[in-house]
């Protein structure tokens, strides 16, 4: 009997430019197929083209051999009956993959409502039972909720009983944990290998992170520049690391960069009993509004020097902190002082602020697209009014914040759409660096980048730190990373600080169940491979 | 996927006018507007014949040689007609339009900046109040107090346009108020008004530009039905919106009356639609690249 699914020779251009060349690949029922790659390497189109989703203008060639029949010789009428019936598709973002004006019962019936001959009643019993194999007991989440009433993972859920409804052979999930917590991840992660295991489908497991498809595929395929560069049995490919760009991969994933902590010195930050709550519109017509506490009585000290690592889930409470700490939101109680002068909430000194600047987590979001590179970078001298630098001096602050990250002085005359993510991220940096202050926030600065990437960024702020005595304050859902770079490591929970203390010693001995949990459920590449 | 990166030498990077010179819309559009512009700036020294100038004997011809574009039913020259009208059409849509923007732009981005004070809800609720009332009735209510004239024509739609523009900068400004790259100039210590002028109304410009070039067709319309109803310019003051008008009842018997100040508006309204696009795409810094 064929395989399941049996991809050779696929190739794929979009107008001249060639996408994806000789994709060999082969997926058994029951079994997980892992496809790596960084952005840009073909890996969601690989997924596309068997789904026959390819973008409009791009040309196919080669074959997707789905139990033996082709599916590039279907035409679109074929492939829309067997989409859904055969296979089933799950996608990154939970919150766009849900139309929001339908109930979870209805959208998951009209799966099987777009297949016909069914009536609408065995629809959603059906929609029922794949719901309830997602995950979602109809006793807990009745099926008349609309999205905006569950949380990311519980939409994700319902995504994948979307997907399996008809019970399909082959899911293909493309990154479907990215945008979730930790936690979350690993409950769906344990959802899909269930899934396979139960009901063996087979699955495309399409991922950026090396750790995550360890522990689940028990194959997985390298890809870059829309070729494969290497694939077999998981644990042989990460035993042998035969092939140098899997071996940089694998070195990016766990990259550690090399640090020299300064001994701890007089404090740059200092947070007292900080509160902030947030203002909800009143229940009824003439309600009092309610207040919701997204910071609770928070405090803790920043030394010059240090790198500080703040972790939590999403909702912990952690933006809403880094944003008082910054005097973009008012804290209704509490002081924040740095370098031992009282920051000014209402915003109107600019000596503190001077002190602060802070780096945010999506590279192509955080710069005016109209304005020049030198610009953007210099932007951050508003805060010295006329003592800022002008003319010759001004370029030559810009050269020098552009030459600390790693760019080229003349870089200061491009435009931010010139620059890839990673690049952009640099300039991020550049405009934090140019006046020289005390404390840099990191809100996720590295989650939106390649491993690649994020490394070398890692190893600049490293550097960077230890050189120029900068401290930062290290926002991350990313344990691992943090625990990369950070001297001391704050755990939030619902707006509270849990458990604090030097990053070795809550990593190796977490105090709090809460902090055992973000623990267990990261992603580990070592732990994968060994238990695996 | 992400966006495909682009590297940063792959991009030469173009001046503004060498950006102008290789934006096809933007050369037609400007040609066009620049061609009736000089047809209004001409009528004022120079027409064929006095465009208020009545012969009987020669009324409805179709176009020929001595009358281009032929006579109307009092005998005018519509062609003289059409270089006066110009004047009026082109005057009230442009300063109507610039009412609106000068006036709403900045409502809208004020109140965008105040989002959810007092000060934000009085302009839109201010908005909604104007929005209220007929174009239409606002203009009689104005003439009504002031007397018919086209400056008063042009009062009346400009105030029309002030909501419009109000509440379109409003909105996009909203969306950008939310993006990092606004946080990040407030990191750096600027204040709203600083941030509204130079990140805010750069980034929205596109959107507005497009507006501008709906407004004006929308005004020239606007003047023809207020003249339609007799409180726009005062005859013998011709415009292309009263030739239309007065063309209607003799449209079987004269086609060219009707088809010869339409087409001015529809070629007036597509050269300012050409130049808008052009210009947006021209200060975008992103699309201002040149081919290789």
């Amino acid at each position: 009997m064929s395989s399941l699914l049996e991809i050779s020779n696929l190739k794929l251009d979009i107008g001249a430019i060639p996408i994806l060349r000789d994709i060999d690949l082969k997926l058994e029922q029951g079994k997980v197929l892992g496809i790596i790659g960084e952005s840009g390497s073909g890996k969601s189109m690989t997924a596309l083209s068997i789904m026959g989703l390819a973008p409009r203008g791009a040309h196919l060639g080669g074959s997707v051999a789905y139990y033996g029949e082709n599916l590039l010789q279907k035409s679109e009428a074929e492939m829309c009956v067997m989409r859904g019936r055969d296979f089933g598709m799950i996608f990154q973002e939970p919150m766009t993959a849900l139309d929001p004006l339908q109930t979870i019962g209805t959208q998951v019936a009209g799966t099987l409502l777009a297949h016909g001959s069914i009536s609408r009643r065995d629809a959603s019993i059906e929609a029922d039972r794949a719901l309830e194999r997602s995950g979602l007991p109809a006793e807990h989440f009745p099926r008349d909720r609309f999205p905006h009433e569950l949380s990311g993972g519980q939409r994700q859920r319902v995504v994948i009983a979307m997907a399996i409804v008809m019970r399909p052979r082959l899911l293909i999930a493309d990154e479907p944990t990215t945008a979730l917590d930790v936690t979350t991840q690993a409950t769906i992660l344990n959802l899909l290998r269930r899934l396979v295991d139960d009901e063996g489908m087979g699955l495309m497991f399409v991922t950026h992170d090396l750790a995550l498809v360890a522990g689940l595929a028990s194959d997985i395929a390298v890809m870059r520049r829309g070729e494969i560069v290497e694939q077999g049995p998981t644990r042989e490919i990460f035993g042998r690391l035969g092939h140098p760009y899997t071996r940089t991969l694998f070195a990016a994933s766990s990259h550690v960069p090399v640090r020299y902590p300064a001994a701890a010195g007089k404090p740059v930050l200092e947070v007292e009993g900080l509160v902030r709550d947030y203002r909800l519109p009143p229940r009824h017509l003439f309600g009092r509004p309610g207040s919701f506490r997204a910071v609770d009585q928070v405090s803790f000290t920043i030394r010059r020097g240090e790198n500080v690592g703040l972790v939590g889930e999403s909702g912990s409470g952690k933006s809403t902190l880094a944003r008082a700490i910054m005097a973009l939101d008012p804290p209704q109680a509490g002081r924040i002082a740095v370098l031992g002068e009282a920051h000014d909430i209402e915003g109107a000194s600019t000596q503190t602020r001077r002190k602060l600047q802070i780096v945010f987590q999506d590279p192509y979001g955080s710069f005016d697209p109209r304005q020049r590179v030198d610009i953007l970078v210099s932007e951050p001298f508003y805060l010295l009014g006329k003592d800022a630098p002008r003319g010759k001096e001004r370029q030559e602050r810009v050269a020098r914040a552009l030459r600390e990250v790693g760019l080229a002085p003349e870089d200061a005359r491009k435009y931010i759409h010139e620059f890839s993510g990673g690049q952009r991220q640099r300039i991020a940096i550049a405009r934090a660096l140019i006046i020289e202050p005390a404390l840099i926030i990191l809100d996720e600065a590295v989650s939106a980048l390649d491993v690649s990437i994020r490394a070398q960024i890692l190893d600049l702020l490293a550097n960077l730190s230890s050189r120029l005595g900068i401290s930062f304050l290290f926002i991350s859902h990313d344990l691992s990373v943090v625990r990369a770079i950070t001297d001391r490591v704050l755990v939030m929970k619902a707006g509270k600080i849990v458990e604090q203390g030097r990053t070795e010693d809550v990593f190796r001995n977490p105090q709090q169940v809460y902090t055992r949990e973000l623990i267990a459920a990261t992603p580990n590449l070592e732990r994968a491979l060994a238990g695996g | 996927m992400s966006e495909p990166m682009l590297t940063a030498a792959a991009l030469p990077r173009g001046t503004l006018l060498s950006a102008a010179i290789r934006s096809p819309s933007f050369i037609a559009g400007l040609l066009i507007t620049l061609v009736f512009l000089g047809l209004a700036l001409t009528s004022f020294f120079w027409t064929p014949y006095p465009y208020a100038a009545q012969d009987i004997p020669n009324k409805l011809q179709g176009l020929n040689a001595e009358h281009w574009f032929g006579t109307d039913q009092y005998g005018r020259d519509v062609f003289s007609m059409i270089l006066a009208g110009a004047r009026t059409s082109i005057a009230v849509a442009l300063i109507a339009v610039g009412v609106g923007v000068g006036i709403g732009v900045p409502l809208g981005l004020t109140a965008a900046a105040q989002r959810g004070n007092l000060f934000d809800e009085i302009i839109m609720r201010g908005n909604d109040l104007v929005f209220a009332f007929p174009a239409l009735l606002i203009a009689i209510l104005i003439t009504a107090i002031f007397g018919p004239s086209a400056t008063n024509a042009v009062i009346a739609i400009g105030i029309f346009n002030i909501p419009v523009f109000a509440r379109l900068s409003r909105a996009a400004a909203l969306t950008l108020w939310t993006r990092e790259f606004i946080l990040a100039a407030r990191v750096a210590g600027k204040g709203k008004a600083r941030i509204s002028l130079e990140h805010i109304l750069p980034n929205i410009l596109n959107t507005l530009l497009v507006q501008v070039t709906i407004q004006f067709s929308l005004g020239i319309l606007a003047e023809a039905a207020l003249a339609y109803v007799g409180l726009g310019a005062q005859p013998p003051t011709p415009s292309w919106g009263k030739m239309l008008a007065d063309s209607q009842t003799l449209i079987g018997l004269a086609p060219h009356m009707a088809v010869i100040p339409g087409l001015c508006i529809v070629f007036t309204v597509m050269g300012l639609n050409l130049l808008g696009d052009g210009l947006s795409d021209i200060f975008d810094p992103r699309l201002r690249r040149s081919r290789t």
